[in-house]
């Protein structure tokens, strides 16, 4: 009775941060793109700082109808947005926010591998949106995001796979257990080689070729309309989450933090996370998309390399301090 | 792993048995649909299926890493790649009807021998194995990783030379390939001579 209570309460907790962590960065998003770039759309729906706009996109995208496109395979571009955003809520469960047994979903025993698998498998919801809708730039926003994620889940895994190697454990929870303050400078190529990628892995900008808007017109979401549409939005935002979160955990040290270990770890995690998501934003807002061919050119000729020297790095350094 | 000591009987399954069960099920229909659908790109996406309850059967096994790396390379690496290739070059939606192979008898015979050949070698290797499902997992990282780099490291590295081998050979391919079509054009540019190769 005990145990089921435990496991209830987690599941519903982690499906708790899943629905109003998104929504936060996606609050925020607004709000910094504002002040940066002197926006006044989203600092006037209801008042002081615009606080309603997201109210107001929540119930715009309600109202639309549902469209399914005559010649789509409508299954398929019905299950689509689900495929895209279920996987970063199993992805949540991983994630321990704070030391010791309770703080997180689910321990699970190969942690690293769970999280990047899982997270690979969001991808496909993209692909089956851009097949399925039977529309040219669809199409392409579908290729282009297949082609994003073979070039940008190597780096990814390379890098976490160095984390794992100082470490010596690929679970999450036992990372943070091992982690140090000097991982920090000793990681620091593999953190920025992994956020990056992750960045690229959820086309974001400056790596939005996939959906570019002002080209082919937010790619494999076009025909997309009203709920199905904010699914994918949410996709985005939650993968925001998540990859915060995980280079928290793998990178930064996670609940680590100068004081305060003992019960206000998962602050110093939420923090960092925070920190991350504020320069997910930042990085939208200030830089230029980069072209297909230099997306592909920077993950193969930069970042591949990068994350191997990292691993020889972490190699050597390994042998050395054992 | 211990020898076969049942502590229970053959007709009275535990839960985790009847989920495997059920599982497979599902993991063969999906496979089975997978080589049968008329429409190409739901065959790619029926491979999903088969490979994800697949890496669901591990799971059950207690073998948590295999599982996991199965998701991550066939779901997210093999079946994207396919994709891939399918919408470069034709995905209509709809039925294909040139789907259909004539070596589709070849293809059986070939599929039912490899098959014949995996579960011989499965059930003469593992024949009086048992999983103690309710013990420490069997298939942990460490005790996969300890396995794997004590009982079966010239395999490994007779492997990793293989894949080493399909990577060069890949990249000379198609560097060949590229080598090839220029030196076309160049002699496809030069009798003519007025115009040159290059614009």
């Amino acid at each position: 009775m005990n145990d089921a209570l435990d496991v209830t309460l987690r599941l519903l907790v982690v499906f708790v941060v899943f629905l109003a962590f998104p929504l936060i960065v996606g609050q925020t998003e607004h709000k910094v793109m504002a002040h940066m770039q002197g926006r006044l759309g989203p600092m006037y729906a209801g008042g002081f700082h615009g606080w309603a706009q997201l109210v107001a996109d929540g119930v715009k995208f309600a109202q639309k109808e549902d469209v399914v496109p005559a010649d789509a395979d409508r299954r398929i571009f019905q299950l689509a947005p689900a495929v895209a955003l279920l996987p970063y809520l199993l992805v949540l469960l991983a994630i321990p926010v704070g030391p010791g047994e309770g703080a997180v979903g689910q321990a699970v025993d190969a942690g690293v591998f769970f999280v990047l698998a899982v997270m690979g498998v969001g991808v496909l919801g993209s692909l089956m949106a851009g097949w399925s809708s039977a529309n040219k730039f669809s199409l392409l926003g579908g290729l282009r995001t297949a082609a994003q994620l073979l070039a940008y889940e190597l780096p990814m895994l390379l890098t976490a796979a160095s984390v794992a190697m100082a470490a010596g454990t690929v679970s999450l929870v036992g990372i943070l257990d091992a982690f140090e303050w000097w991982w920090l400078p000793w990681q620091i190529v593999g953190a920025v080689v992994f956020f990056v990628a992750g960045l690229a892995e959820l086309q974001r900008p400056p790596f939005d070729m996939p959906v570019a808007d002002s080209e082919i017109i937010f790619g494999a979401y076009t025909e997309y309309t009203g709920l199905r549409f904010a699914l994918f939005l949410l996709a985005e935002y939650a993968g925001i989450v998540v990859l915060c979160g995980l280079t928290t955990v793998l990178f930064l040290g996670g609940w680590h933090g100068p004081w305060g270990a003992d019960g206000l770890g998962w602050v110093w995690t939420l923090l960092k996370a925070a920190v991350l998501a504020f320069v997910v934003i930042w990085l939208r807002v200030t830089y230029p998309r980069l072209r297909e061919d230099q997306l592909q050119k920077l993950s193969w000729t930069l970042l591949v390399p990068l994350s191997l020297a990292q691993i020889a790095l972490t190699g050597i350094v390994k042998v050395v301090i054992a | 792993m211990t020898l076969a000591a049942a502590s229970h009987g053959f007709l009275s399954p535990t839960g985790v048995e009847i989920a495997f069960l059920l599982v497979g099920l599902v993991t063969l229909g999906a496979a089975v649909l997978t080589v049968t659908t008329r429409q190409l790109v739901h065959a790619a996406l029926w491979l999903v299926v088969a490979l994800g309850g697949l890496a669901v059967e591990y799971l059950l096994l207690t073998a948590e890493f295999i599982a996991w790396v199965q998701v991550l390379i066939y779901v997210g690496a093999v079946v994207v790649l396919i994709l891939f290739g399918l919408m470069l070059t034709r995905a209509p939606i709809g039925r294909s009807p040139d789907a259909d192979s004539g070596n589709r008898w070849a293809a059986l015979t070939v599929a039912v021998a490899s098959a014949a050949a995996l579960v011989w070698v499965v059930v003469d290797a593992f024949r009086t194995t048992w999983i103690e499902l309710d013990g420490p997992a069997a298939g942990s990282t460490a005790v996969t990783g300890a396995s794997l780099f004590q009982n079966w490291v010239l395999p490994f590295e007779a492997l990793s030379v293989l894949l080493l081998a399909a990577l060069v050979g890949a990249i000379v391919l198609s560097r060949r390939t590229k080598a090839a079509r220029a030196d076309e054009v160049s002699r496809a540019g030069t009798p003519q001579g007025q115009q040159g190769g290059v614009r």
